[in-house]
Parts: C-alpha cells; sequence; structure tokens
C-alpha cells in the first residue's frame, strides 16, 4: 500500500470527515459569572458544525445534547469506526438536512468530552478542579452558548433542537434569548425534573461517591471510581429504555448458559448487557462530570424564577415543536403537555406530539423515520406557516 | 367557489370535503378558530389561508399531526378530545369546530358543553344516519348499513355513537344550545353537492350546525 491513504469513502447521508472544534472565552479577569455566584475562566466550549452558513447567516440550526453527549454529532472523526451520536438525525437528506442548514452541535460545560469541566486543569493550581469546580446550571450552559453564537457571528438562530437535557437547553434559549430563537424544539424533556428523575440521580452519585476509588472528587491521576460510576450508567441505563423494549430486546433468556448459574454471576442478558453499558461508559466518561451534569439537570426548573410554568413561558417568542415519546417514564408524555399548554397560554404557536413507540426515553437517539420526519418538515415548513398569509 | 389548493413549497394539496367549504363559509375574517379531532389540517390550513384564521387544532394521531406539520401549521396539540378541553380558557375561541368526530367520541355531551364554554360559536358536522340510503340498507337489507361516510364494518368501525338530525336537535336542547344554522347537504352521488333543505333527515347523507349557548334563563 502507498503511504498516500485511499481516499475515505462514506455511506450517502453522512457529513464525512468531521473534526471537534474548540471556542475559548472567559480569560480572567472577564471571567463568565455563573449562576451560582462564582466566576469561571477561562472556559473551552467544545462545538462541531456541519453544513455552511448562509450568507444572510440565517440557516443556523444549534443541536444540544443530552447527559453524555459530545460535540460529535454526525459524520466520523478520523479514527471513528462509529459515526456521532446523532447521525441518523444529521446529514444531507436528513432530518436536519445540511444541504439546508448550517448545523452547530454545541457541548455543555461540567462536561468530560473538550469543554471545561471539573477534570480540567484548573490554572490558578495547575491541578484538576474536582470538586472545587463550581456548580454549573443549565441556564450557565447556554449562557456559554449564547457567546459561542455570538462568536460565529449568527444572531438569529433558525432552530435549537436537543433530546432530554439537551431539551432543557432549549427550554432555557427560549425563554433566555427570545429574538435569537426562531424555532425551538424540545424532545422528550421537561420544564422541571421530577422527584423520580432526581431520585434516579441521586441512586448514581452515591454509588459514584460510595466508591473508596472516588476519594472526595480528588483521585486524577488514578482509575478513579469506576464501580461506582459504572453502576450509576446502570441506574440511569434502565430509565432510559422501557418495560416494553428490556422484555423484547432480553426476555428472561440466560446469557452463554443453558442452566442457571445457582451464584451471582451474570445469569441473564439483561445483566450482561448492561455490565457491558457500565463499562463502556466508564471508558469514555468522567465520574465528577456525571455528578456535576446529573446535579445541573437536578436543579432545572424554568418555573423556579416565576412560580409558575405559565409565567416563565411569558415573552417567549420562538415557535415550538415539543415532542415526547408514549414509553418514555423518565421525562413521561405528561410533563411534555404540561409545558406544550403553558407555552400555548402564553399565545405562542405549538405543535405538540406524542411518538408511540415501545424504546422509552432513549427514543430519540434511534433511527425512527417519523422523528426525523416531522423535524424536517417542521424546520422547513413552520417559517412560513404563520397564522397568517404571507406572515 | 372555494376549491382545493396547493401549498407553496411542495407543501402538498389542501383537500377540502363538502361540509369543509360550508364552514369556511360560516367562518369569518381573523376569527380564532379551535378545531377538534383536525386530522390533517386541511381545513384549519384553509380557515388560516382563506379567512386569515388563527387556527388551531387538537388531535389524537400522530400521523395526522405529522401530516399538519408538513402543511406548516403551528398550533396543533396531541390530546383526547374525551378528556375535555380543561386548558382551554372559557369564550377563548371564537369558533370551536367538530367536524366528522362527534359520532366516535365516548363523551359527546361532555364535549359539547366543553365546546361551548371555550367558543362563543361551535360548528358540528356529522354524517346523518338517517338518510336514506342508510334507511333503506337497514330496512331492506336487514344488514348494519355502509356507505360511503360510513364504509366500516360494524365490528370495526370508530363510529360508535350513529345519529340523525332529529337525534342531533334534541340532543342540542338537551346540551342547552340553540341552533343558529342547520345546513343539511346531499353530497353522494355524481351531482354537485347541494343543500337539502326539503325533507333533510331523509335526504341529507351530511350535515352542518352552527350553534351557540343559550344564555341562561
Amino acid at each position: 500500500m502507498s503511504s498516500d491513504a485511499p481516499k475515505r469513502e462514506f455511506e450517502p447521508g453522512s457529513v464525512g470527515l468531521v473534526e471537534t472544534r474548540y471556542f475559548n472565552f472567559a480569560q480572567p479577569p472577564g471571567e463568565l459569572t455563573l449562576e451560582c455566584g462564582k466566576k469561571l475562566g477561562p472556559v473551552t466550549l467544545a462545538y462541531e458544525t456541519y453544513g455552511k452558513l448562509s450568507p444572510e447567516k440565517d440557516n443556523a440550526v444549534l443541536v444540544l445534547t443530552a447527559l453524555s453527549g459530545d460535540a460529535h454529532a454526525a459524520g466520523y472523526h478520523a479514527d471513528d469506526d462509529k459515526p456521532g451520536w446523532w447521525d441518523v438525525m444529521i446529514g444531507p437528506g436528513k432530518g436536519i438536512d445540511t444541504d439546508r442548514y448550517f448545523v452547530i452541535c454545541s457541548n455543555v460545560i461540567g462536561g468530560c468530552m473538550g469543554s471545561t469541566g471539573p477534570s480540567s486543569v484548573n490554572p490558578e493550581t495547575k491541578k484538576p478542579y474536582g470538586l472545587s469546580f463550581p456548580i454549573v446550571t443549565i441556564r450557565d450552559m447556554v449562557e456559554t452558548q449564547r457567546l459561542l453564537i455570538d462568536h460565529l457571528g449568527i444572531s438569529v438562530l433558525h432552530a435549537v433542537i436537543g433530546g432530554s437535557m439537551g431539551g432543557m437547553q432549549v427550554l432555557q434559549w427560549a425563554v433566555s434569548y427570545p429574538d435569537r430563537v426562531r424555532l425551538a424544539l424540545p424532545v422528550a424533556t421537561t420544564g422541571r425534573l421530577s422527584a423520580q428523575a432526581i431520585a434516579f440521580d441521586e441512586v448514581g452519585r452515591q454509588a459514584i461517591m460510595a466508591d473508596p476509588d472516588w476519594k472526595g472528587g480528588d483521585y486524577a491521576g488514578t482509575e478513579g471510581p469506576r464501580r461506582g460510576l459504572a453502576i450509576a450508567r446502570m441506574v440511569g441505563h434502565i430509565t432510559y429504555l422501557s418495560e416494553q423494549s428490556m422484555h423484547q430486546k432480553f426476555g428472561r433468556r440466560l446469557q452463554d448458559r443453558a442452566e442457571y448459574g445457582y451464584g451471582f454471576v451474570p445469569d441473564f442478558e439483561v445483566e450482561n448487557y448492561l455490565r457491558y453499558k457500565g463499562d463502556a461508559f466508564v471508558k469514555r466518561f468522567d465520574a465528577n462530570s456525571y455528578l456535576y451534569i446529573s446535579k445541573a439537570m437536578d436543579y432545572f426548573d424554568i418555573s423556579r424564577p416565576t412560580g409558575s410554568l405559565r409565567a416563565a413561558f411569558v415573552g417567549v417568542k420562538s415557535k415550538f415543536l415539543v415532542i415526547s415519546f408514549s414509553s418514555d417514564w423518565l421525562f413521561p408524555s405528561a410533563q411534555s403537555r404540561e409545558l406544550a399548554q403553558a407555552l400555548r397560554l402564553n399565545d405562542a404557536e405549538v405543535v405538540y406530539t406524542e411518538i408511540k413507540t415501545d424504546y422509552g426515553h432513549d427514543a430519540f437517539l434511534l433511527e425512527s423515520g417519523e422523528l426525523s420526519a416531522i423535524i424536517g418538515n417542521y424546520l422547513a415548513f413552520a417559517r412560513d406557516g404563520g397564522d397568517r398569509k404571507g406572515t | 367557489m372555494i376549491t382545493d389548493f396547493e401549498l407553496p413549497r411542495g407543501a402538498g394539496m389542501v383537500r377540502l370535503g363538502p361540509e369543509d367549504r360550508v364552514i369556511i363559509e360560516l367562518v369569518p375574517e381573523g376569527a380564532r378558530v379551535l378545531d377538534l379531532g383536525c386530522g390533517e389540517g386541511d381545513l384549519l390550513k384553509a380557515l388560516t389561508v382563506i379567512k386569515g384564521a388563527r387556527g388551531e387544532g387538537i388531535e389524537l394521531s400522530d400521523a395526522c399531526i405529522q401530516a399538519c406539520v408538513r402543511k406548516g401549521i403551528t398550533r396543533v396539540h396531541h390530546s383526547d378530545i374525551d378528556e375535555g378541553l380543561a386548558n382551554y380558557s372559557d369564550e377563548s375561541m371564537d369558533f370551536v369546530l367538530l367536524t366528522n368526530t362527534i359520532q366516535v367520541l365516548h363523551k359527546p355531551l361532555q364535549l359539547i358543553k366543553e365546546m361551548a364554554r371555550v367558543g362563543r360559536k361551535c360548528v358540528v358536522a356529522f354524517p346523518n344516519f338517517g338518510y336514506w340510503r342508510v334507511r333503506v340498507q337497514l330496512l331492506l337489507g336487514g344488514r348494519m348499513p355502509k356507505t360511503g361516510r360510513l364504509p366500516h364494518e360494524w365490528y370495526e368501525s370508530p363510529n360508535i355513537r350513529l345519529l340523525t338530525l332529529l337525534d342531533f336537535r334534541e340532543f342540542c336542547r338537551k346540551a342547552g344550545m340553540r341552533i343558529l344554522k342547520e345546513i343539511p347537504l346531499r353530497t353522494g352521488g355524481l351531482g354537485r353537492t347541494r343543500r337539502a333543505n326539503f325533507m333533510p333527515n331523509l335526504r341529507a347523507d351530511v350535515a352542518v350546525f352552527l350553534l351557540e349557548k343559550e344564555a341562561p334563563k
């Protein structure tokens, strides 16, 4: 083989080879003031872009990530076998069509995927922040994204889209920057985390913090709380699936054995699957980031400043497509319905749909003709589908 | 004459039934309209385009909401209207529409009262089970009738509340609704749609009623 590797071929509908970029800002003394009152700086935000920004700069679509998502939403990095996490949705001719839109996927602060988080080095101490990293909120995440959008020279986003925690950021965008978001698409999300969801987050955090390898968050240079983080992911993963989908996927099937092991070995396929998911997660995610980001979700309550969901959306100007999944029990449809109604009572233009699926909360990440179609059609047609002819 | 029309930029056609055309004429310019069971949104879209209405829909089928979005409709909510209209405030709409839907409801009396609460005026359109072809099938054939408007076998029909014009008038009295207009239509056969003002309960296959709440005595 010659030294010139053959040009890599990608399947149709792929954005092809992409790279993560990094936006650096908030250099001291211009640190970012966070919602908790503390300051953070300098800050790096990882992001990727796909497609071309139009000369009018009016075709930008901002995609926001869930708890464990990174900026790599579509296409392939040079060393990737698998494409980005929302490749089923983003690409030429796909739901978020990169032939028409300039797609920006922004990561979040507090994470561990290239944006500033607890595993980043604190420039003052030259050591990783660990638990000295300030608590960040969804509003803080959105504030950093707003700075990124300013940096890219975009004044109005055609759309802001995200599932789960990404949907929370969408809501925060629409409330914080009503004039800068034309279409807001919160998917499988909620306006305020429920007691049940907070409870699951807390189980995950306790699993991490109970692991002796966590060492009060000061585990840099070691393998860290691998068992704790894996358990947190296992618990989380159960909440992302549904009773039906687990039954279909695993049933009571045994893993590599014909008979019960009569012991505490992994007998069942579902056990094996969760262990695999837990272990895979540990390889790519930082335990402290899990604590920080899950806490940011727990703190999220868009109605808190005003006292009610309805009051929270006073002054929103975006049009909304609110999507829930019938079998999602982590962010049940009733919460999306409540969101949609609160928006409607503020006279916002809202489409609320519940997609029938057995795949639970994770349905938004899966290949789904229905989800791609409704997002694609909404992005294309909601713009001139206003109340009156010609608007 | 209001006709079917094509939407711009490949968004597809808006197709209207005879009762839709009547309803569009009933709705004044710029009205706030809530369409219950709006289906694929054809009537809603026509009302926004032709009458500049501020149209809003409620629909149970996600496939239908998908079709609404494709038409550029930006106000439609997934909900079961049998559960009422609790999130809609009193007199927040000029018109509340219920077209070809009353016959599938579990609680039509409850819903019509809700419609009267939310809308200043209400429009109900439904297939007439007193239509002569229906009667003949039952009388001479001795079997449950099937027509173009009621095409299902009895065992798979969503239409669980079949009614005639006479039934509906009595229903309105019971619900405390005044009938402002009654527009019986003959749409079957090859000819153009005509009004069936003579012997409507026998000759109309579909009817449109314009209603309002009776003033409290």
